[in-house]
């Protein structure tokens, strides 16, 4: 995420020292693809992204094709899915809200990444009144339940797609912001730090270049997650009308439309359901496997692994 | 302040809080000299060099006294002045290699980013240089070395690459905070040779702060003694082994175990260093010294007095050449 991939160098007879050379190396794209867990996340990813992008065009339905007589059908050839109480595909419909989760989950994540990394570095690294002003600040938006300071946001700004991911974005902000503080505060002590200080680094690069690498790790682990969460979030606020308006669907939208049909009709939680599941589980998945070889040291272990 | 001095410490103090960590210690370094530090742990000898560079980060901490370099007192400076004289004017070496790189870059990145900060160059004449360095600090077939980290190196490979970091803008001063504690005998000699050979080729002055006799030997020219954070005892290296006058400085050295020969056991100053908070009002030294010749060892401090060819000693017990102290020394053997 912060470190530009490592170039790719062709091959090279290994040599018999154990001199780490540069064209020994396996590339980091290699071998975030040679674990099998990573591989199949990535697959579900991109199949996901795909649907955002074509899913208009690939579904065999229209997504508010009404046929109110084949209302509520069990999954057959015509409909893969089953329909809805209206009669709707819901296979092109879930196709279709995957833009509009992977739109919220990307964009109030990113936001949220981005503010919250600034503002934690900051806080962590330079301490005193910054820090306290900033995570007292930190702490009140953490006071309130996530969905309710949602809520509370886009009732302020109006409902629609464009604030509901700005609310979701200001509400996992501090979270960012605390879980960089927090690791700051470790790395900031570390003694290469001091060394870096001692060979005149000034602040900005010192947070640059050796605080900021240094924890990626945690930043990744709580991105995946919290794409899982913007996407919940999405639902929660679709679901109360502050989200996306209908007709237009979102997955979360679909599963508690679905709430009163649990009995009945299964596929229609069942399928959106699984959609969220998949996509939330492959950015976990994804998130772990770069977590492992963008640190160097982990990346060592498995490059030893693989020559075993 | 003659033109060769490359630093002019004096008077440095060091509080935090009720603690009196540094008290009054003034030392100088000339180009091309090694000025060790020994003393025990707690003994202040990490915070002298720290606060005497204004390295020091405990924002608590207090520090008065001047440090002259080029002319301009560390003590005090701002960080932004400082940062131009980190890395340019003064190298540091830190005691552990193993946490003093960062573990996630090259040793390119970290090679380059002094020279980068300090000299203007490139992106290309800096990996020269950094070439250069290495090989100048006994790495060999240095470019592959370039695309390593941290972590594919030996503790003594990363304490030489330290040492090149340090040295990668030719400063004038080199702080080398115990830098071959973490590493074992053999290496040690190496890092030191190493030093030393550095050192006559570049005509800087080094700062060898150590708790080890043995390396501060092999190292030093002059030598001052640390203790309860004040030098207790300053002079040449040959005489701190030949002539020592402190009764602290007598009791290091006899505490140095010796290799092959049978002892019974290991000796030991028996009781522990002054706590900071509560230094005794006069000698630092006196609740485990064996003489206490005078009454004023109990309530003066005694002050550093030249006995002869700046050999500096804070005792009023080192008379007669040391001979007294020698003998309480032998008298506390059971």
């Amino acid at each position: 995420m912060t470190q530009p991939p490592v170039a790719e160098k062709p091959d090279r007879p290994p040599s018999s020292e154990e001199a780490p050379v540069a064209s020994e190396r396996t590339s980091a794209w290699r071998l975030v693809l040679a674990n099998k867990v990573t591989l199949g996340g990535l697959v579900v990813l991109v199949v996901v992204v795909l649907a955002a992008i074509f899913g208009r065009w690939l579904a065999p339905y229209g997504i508010n094709d009404v046929d109110v007589t084949n209302a509520l059908a069990p999954p057959s050839a015509a409909h893969w899915f089953g329909t809805d109480e209206l009669g709707r595909d819901v296979f092109s419909r879930v196709l279709v809200s995957a833009r509009v989760s992977i739109l919220v989950g990307l964009v109030s994540v990113s936001f949220a990444l981005v503010a919250g990394v600034v503002v934690g570095l900051l806080a962590g690294f330079f301490g005193g009144k910054l820090d306290a002003i900033v995570m007292r600040c930190a702490d009140v938006l953490f006071a309130f339940p996530v969905l309710l300071l949602a809520l509370a946001i886009v009732a302020v700004l109006g409902p629609g797609l464009p604030t509901a991911m700005l609310a979701i974005g200001i509400v996992y902000t501090p979270i960012f912001a605390r879980v960089v503080r927090a690791s700051t505060l470790g790395v900031r002590e570390e003694p290469f730090v001091k060394a870096s200080v001692s060979i005149g680094a000034s602040s900005g690069l010192i947070l640059r270049r050796h605080i900021l690498p240094n924890i990626t790790g945690p930043i990744i682990v709580q991105t995946s997650l919290s794409l899982a969460f913007a996407i919940l979030s999405e639902a929660a606020l679709s679901f109360l009308g502050l989200g996306v308006q209908p007709p237009d669907p979102s997955w979360g939208r679909m599963l508690f439309d679905a709430r009163g049909f649990l009995g009945t009709a299964w596929w229609m939680s069942v399928f959106p359901g699984l959609a969220i599941f998949l996509t939330v589980l492959a950015f976990n998945l994804v998130g772990d496997g770069l977590r492992d070889v963008l640190d160097p040291r982990h990346r060592t272990a498995i490059e030893a692994r693989r020559v075993k | 302040m003659s033109a060769n001095t490359v630093i002019d410490v004096q008077d440095l103090r060091v509080r935090v809080g009720a603690a009196r960590i540094v008290n009054d210690v003034s030392f100088k370094v000339e180009r091309g000299q090694t000025l060790g530090i020994v003393g025990e742990s707690g003994s202040g000898k990490s915070m002298t060099v720290l606060a005497a560079t204004g390295l020091i980060d405990a924002p608590s901490a207090k520090v008065s006294g001047t440090s002259m370099l080029d002319g301009q007192n560390l003590i005090g400076l701002r960080r932004s002045k400082l940062e131009k004289i980190y890395g340019e004017r003064i190298g540091f070496i830190f005691q552990d290699p193993a946490t003093s790189l960062n573990p996630v870059l090259t040793l390119e990145r970290q090679l380059t980013e002094g020279p980068e900060a300090h000299l203007g160059i490139t992106r290309r004449a800096a990996r020269r240089r950094a070439l250069d360095l290495l090989e100048a600090v006994g790495i060999p077939d240095p470019e592959p070395r370039l695309a390593a980290y941290p972590h594919q190196l030996s503790g003594g490979m990363k304490q030489r690459v330290m040492i090149a970091v340090a040295l990668a803008c030719d400063p004038a001063l080199l702080i080398a905070d115990e830098p071959t504690t973490a590493l074992d005998v053999t290496t040690q000699a190496q890092i030191i040779s190493l030093v030393r050979s550095l050192q006559e080729r570049l005509g800087m002055g080094v700062v060898w702060i150590s708790h080890d006799l043995g390396v501060i030997s092999g190292v030093a020219e002059e030598v001052s003694v640390l203790y309860g954070g004040q030098v207790v005892e300053h002079t040449a290296i040959t005489d701190i082994f030949n002539n020592p006058l402190h009764p602290y400085t007598q009791g290091l050295l006899r505490a140095r175990p010796y290799l092959g020969g049978a002892q019974e056991e290991l000796v030991t100053i028996p009781g522990s260093p002054p706590d900071p908070k509560n230094l005794p009002k006069g000698c630092v030294f006196y609740d485990r010294c064996p003489v206490r010749l005078d009454s004023r060892c109990e309530t003066e401090l005694p002050p550093l007095t030249d006995v002869g060819d700046g050999h500096l000693v804070r005792s009023f017990c080192a008379t007669s050449g040391g001979e007294n102290v020698r003998n309480a020394w032998e008298g506390t053997r059971v």
